[in-house]
């Protein structure tokens, strides 16, 4: 049973491989596409139903046992990760076909596709901090691909700083392993978490932390970090554009929350209070830069930031309201950030442009699109019965119960002010007379529309059925707040 | 040894980052080399460098290097050789495409 550890990585991966041979037969290809995507989100459900029943699954690959074999560990908080990123997947593969991909699907779209969710399911379900990096390779490999696909003058000019500035911070995450070598003598997450107690100079676990930090925070666009996301997100298409807002950032995020619950743990008043400092300068600029633009893409890519700075928060917090809301909103924001780049992809599509200032009253030709822009404004912002709510509560509880009054205001205007974004969109886009949009033809958008309604009712469902799911993320809080538990499960076997 | 090898690393780091905030595009992609070939020697150097026989089993020998750090570095190698090929491919078409291996240039606001 412990061999269903791996079967997120496998499938993806196999599927790639299979889909390499077959990239000049689209419609195969599109087919083979959904069937796989459907196969992995099953396999993944299954995982979860039985994490979540029979708790953690540790596989020791190739039988060597824990500390010097590599080892795969899905637990709670993996097993929902990876069944979150395969929903977007598979919501990702039903538009593609749709997308306006055109020659796109034969060089490669579809296996650099499915490498890219081998990678992020990898990052998540692996015990190993040099195969948390092999991992991250991986993903940001395929996204080197994706980007720059189509290859188009501003893309090839984006995807350049974006890989630059991805090698750069790789490297300092190998030089990261490298220190920790050192101290600790190992890569196991498990036996780094149990010698660094162990340590005695406490100073340099907190500087290789920090280190580390800088790491994960400029690959989850992090306050002083972030400078690098906005443009090159919105370079690509909008269904790549989705699975790196959705994806990329939340490995990093996911990366800081297991290295900060599990092993640098010891200084808390240090690295904790910084977090909450990020978080909230995080949530400002992010919704600054929101605000600062009148292009729909970046608005949706600008508010990637923000959504990050919340998720840290209850990391820095580190009580069990804040962890179970940090785990809440990162679920949460990963469906509603997909939907809203599926959905300001086909806005831009039909209105020929990404220009707010050149649209206005395309209710009376979509009035579909518009609502549901509306409903995804409501759930991004946190409006009660919705899932955003949930999440924020708990978190905004969890800050409260540290006394950390103002960073509770600022989470409180920044939930206002990135509500202001979206409706933005929704008054001068949709609102307004017909004939603005005259010279605008009637598309059909029906396909595109399906994966993107299937993705808001599962966010409503998130929030509507909290009561359903907040029990296991309240149970995989408690686990997180303890690593014992973590290392005990890994080692002691 | 270690301490002259960390002073290696230190000057290739640095080297590096000055390589890396240049204008000129194969300059920085220098740069990028530079900053590899640093991390490696780091990995190398916080294995310990202490004397020993090469990690190959051969009987009567008890006294190897640390076999881990070199496979890290094997592994870490061949993974920025795929990048800086990349990089260097991408850098080729973009400079191309836009006319310009000038980061300074390499902007704008087409896309708002």
């Amino acid at each position: 049973m412990s061999n269903l550890a791996v079967l997120p990585i496998i499938i993806p991966l196999i599927s790639a491989i299979i889909l390499i041979f077959f990239h000049r037969k689209v419609k195969l290809s599109r087919v083979l596409t959904k069937l796989f995507s459907l196969i992995s989100l099953g396999t993944a459900g299954y995982i979860t139903w039985y994490v979540l029943e029979n708790g953690t699954i540790i596989l020791n690959t190739g039988d060597w046992i824990a500390p010097y074999g590599i080892i795969l560990v899905m637990d709670g908080l993996a097993a929902i990760l990876v069944l979150t990123t395969n929903v977007i997947a598979t919501a990702c593969a039903f538009y593609a076909p749709y997308a306006g991909l055109e020659k796109r699907e034969i060089y490669y779209f579809y296996p650099f596709f499915f490498f890219l969710i081998t990678g992020v399911s990898g990052a998540f379900i692996t015990g190993d901090l040099f195969n948390l990096f092999v991992f991250f390779e991986v993903l940001l490999m395929a996204s080197y691909g994706l980007i720059v696909l189509g290859g188009g003058k501003v893309q090839l000019r984006e995807s350049l700083k974006y890989l630059l500035i991805n090698l750069f911070s790789s490297m300092l995450f190998v030089t990261a392993v490298a220190f920790l070598y050192a101290v600790v003598g190992t890569v196991n997450m498990a036996q780094i978490a149990e010698r660094v107690q162990e340590v005695e100079q406490q100073g340099i676990i907190t500087t290789i932390g920090i280190l580390l930090f800088f790491v994960f925070a400029t690959k989850a666009a992090l306050f002083p970090l972030y400078y690098w996301l906005p443009k090159s997100y919105i370079v690509p298409n909008p269904v790549i554009s989705a699975l790196f807002g959705a994806l990329l950032t939340k490995v990093g995020i996911y990366s800081i929350l297991r290295t900060f619950s599990l092993i640098f743990i010891h200084k808390t008043d240090l690295t904790h209070d910084m977090f909450i400092w990020i978080a909230g300068l995080s949530m400002i600029f992010g919704v600054i830069g929101a605000l600062s633009t009148s292009n729909i893409k970046l608005i949706i890519a600008y508010n990637i930031i923000p959504a990050i700075g919340f998720i840290i928060l209850g990391i820095g917090v580190l009580n069990p309201d804040g962890i179970s809301g940090s785990i809440y909103y990162l679920i949460h924001d990963m469906i509603i950030k997909t939907a809203l780049f599926l959905l300001v992809g086909v806005i831009a599509s039909v209105a020929g442009t990404s220009d707010l200032r050149k649209m206005g009253g395309l209710i009376h030709y979509y009035p579909s699109l518009g609502w549901l822009l509306f409903l995804s404004g409501a759930v991004l912002a946190g409006l009660p019965p919705f899932s955003g709510f949930i999440g924020k509560l708990l978190l905004l509880k969890g800050a409260f119960e540290e006394g950390e009054i103002a960073i509770v205001i600022i989470g409180l205007l920044t939930s206002l002010l990135i509500l202001y974004s979206i409706v933005k969109i929704f008054i001068n886009g949709f609102w307004g007379d017909k004939e603005a949009m005259t010279h605008i033809e009637k598309k059909p958008i029906n396909g595109l529309l399906t994966p993107i309604v299937s993705l808001l009712a599962l966010s409503v469902l998130l929030g509507v059925g909290a009561e359903l799911f907040y029990p296991h993320i309240e149970s995989i809080a408690t686990y997180l707040l303890d690593p014992e538990i973590y290392i005990d499960s890994v080692l002691k076997e | 040894m270690e301490i002259i090898t960390s002073i290696l690393a230190g000057v290739l780091f640095a080297t590096a980052i000055y390589n890396l905030l240049q204008k000129q595009l194969i300059r920085i992609i220098i740069g990028t080399a530079l900053i590899s070939h640093g991390a490696h020697i780091l990995i190398l150097t916080m294995g310990r460098l202490k004397a020993g026989q090469p990690p190959i089993l051969i009987e009567g020998i008890s006294n190897y290097t640390d076999p881990l750090p070199q496979a890290l570095i094997l592994t870490s190698i061949v993974i920025s050789f795929g990048v800086t090929s990349l990089l260097l491919v991408l850098a080729y078409r973009a400079s191309q495409e836009n006319n310009t291996d000038n980061m300074e240039e390499l902007r704008g606001n087409e896309n708002e």
